[in-house]
């Protein structure tokens, strides 16, 4: 039910984009809607997510219990340290409350790549990552316009400082086309990608592990070798979950200090 | 066992990245050991650097599996 079993076959199938496809193994229909695993578990992540800053805060004192030490020590990492530093402190507290949702929700969303009994990262389906970057385009784009107005707020982010103005017609184009139209793709397609291949490879080593091993001869070596490395691979997976949730988060605010950016 | 040549291409011009991911962090790492207490300060920076050079890379993997 929470897998998909690779074909039966003499010939090694190597992972692929198939691998990502839940489309044949919905868990349930709604109307005609395919209700897939990776759907569940961004509702589940919203949920893991609310539910431990909830019950983190629904008791606040002046000497905090551990879940609350826990909850204000998360919040205060991506406060001080993504918000304050970046955005810089006049003005990154309304952005807080954004900026720490989005970093843990996307933290959890990418440890289910390692959680047993899961192991799926949910922004392994493009899908949910361009929705996610949908929404930080959205939101920085809004905060830009309502600080400079529309033509200001175009006008710092296309027109570049300190540039003779023989230059403009070649950079303003490319200026709007970078910052306007290509940033949310490339915010969507680091973290899809990084999750993508990051779960292909633990497919790829533990399947191909397996493979060598019932080929028999050099396999008995290379199979558990190849098992190794994707132990391996998973520490380094652990990592890059973490950074690529803090990279979002990061760039989310460097994107929202822009927007914010006084006119040269 | 099928392969693509796309898979080939996209090892070849990993390259590129992978170069300018390293000279970030030798920049970053010999920064911090200069001054140390500049830590904060170019961590962002150099994660900022890393995330775009990698942007290249992720454009890649992104291209080798839809072309």
């Amino acid at each position: 039910m929470f897998g998909i079993t690779m074909a039966e076959s003499d010939e090694f199938v190597a992972p692929g984009p198939n691998s990502f496809d839940f489309s044949d193994v919905a868990l349930f229909h709604i109307g005609g809607l395919a209700v897939t695993k990776p759907m569940i578990q961004l509702l589940f992540g919203a949920l893991v997510v609310f539910v431990f800053f909830y019950a983190a805060a629904r008791r606040a004192s002046l000497v905090p219990d551990r879940l609350q030490y826990a909850g204000e020590s998360a919040y205060g990492m991506v406060r001080n340290s993504v918000g304050r530093d970046i955005i810089g402190s006049r003005d990154f507290l309304k952005f807080v409350p954004y900026l720490v949702t989005l970093f843990f929700f996307i933290l959890v969303n990418n440890a289910f790549a390692s959680l047993p009994g899961i192991q799926f990262p949910t922004f392994s389906r493009a899908s949910m990552a361009y929705a996610l970057a949908a929404l930080s385009w959205v939101v920085y784009n809004a905060v830009g316009i309502r600080k400079h107005g529309l033509l200001g707020y175009l006008k710092l982010q296309s027109v570049p400082s300190g540039v003779s103005p023989v230059m403009y017609p070649l950079l303003i184009p490319l200026e709007f086309f970078s910052n306007i139209l290509v940033r949310p793709v490339t915010l969507a397609l680091r973290l899809f990608a990084n999750m993508f291949a990051g779960h292909l490879l633990l497919i790829l080593f533990s399947t191909g592990g397996l493979f060598l091993l019932e080929y028999g001869g050099i396999g008995y070596v290379a199979g558990p070798l190849a098992w190794v490395l994707a132990i391996a691979i998973s520490f380094l997976e652990l990592l890059v979950q973490f950074l690529q949730a803090y990279v979002f988060t990061l760039l989310n605010a460097m994107y929202i200090s822009g927007a914010l950016a006084d006119e040269h | 066992m099928e392969g693509s040549l796309n898979m080939v291409g996209y090892g070849l011009a990993a390259i590129g990245p992978g170069v300018g991911i390293g000279l970030i962090f030798a920049a970053y790492i010999s920064g911090v050991a200069r001054q140390p207490e500049a830590q904060g300060r170019l961590q962002s920076i150099a994660i900022l650097g890393f995330a775009l050079a990698e942007a290249l890379a992720i454009i890649g993997i992104a291209l080798a599996f839809v072309l």
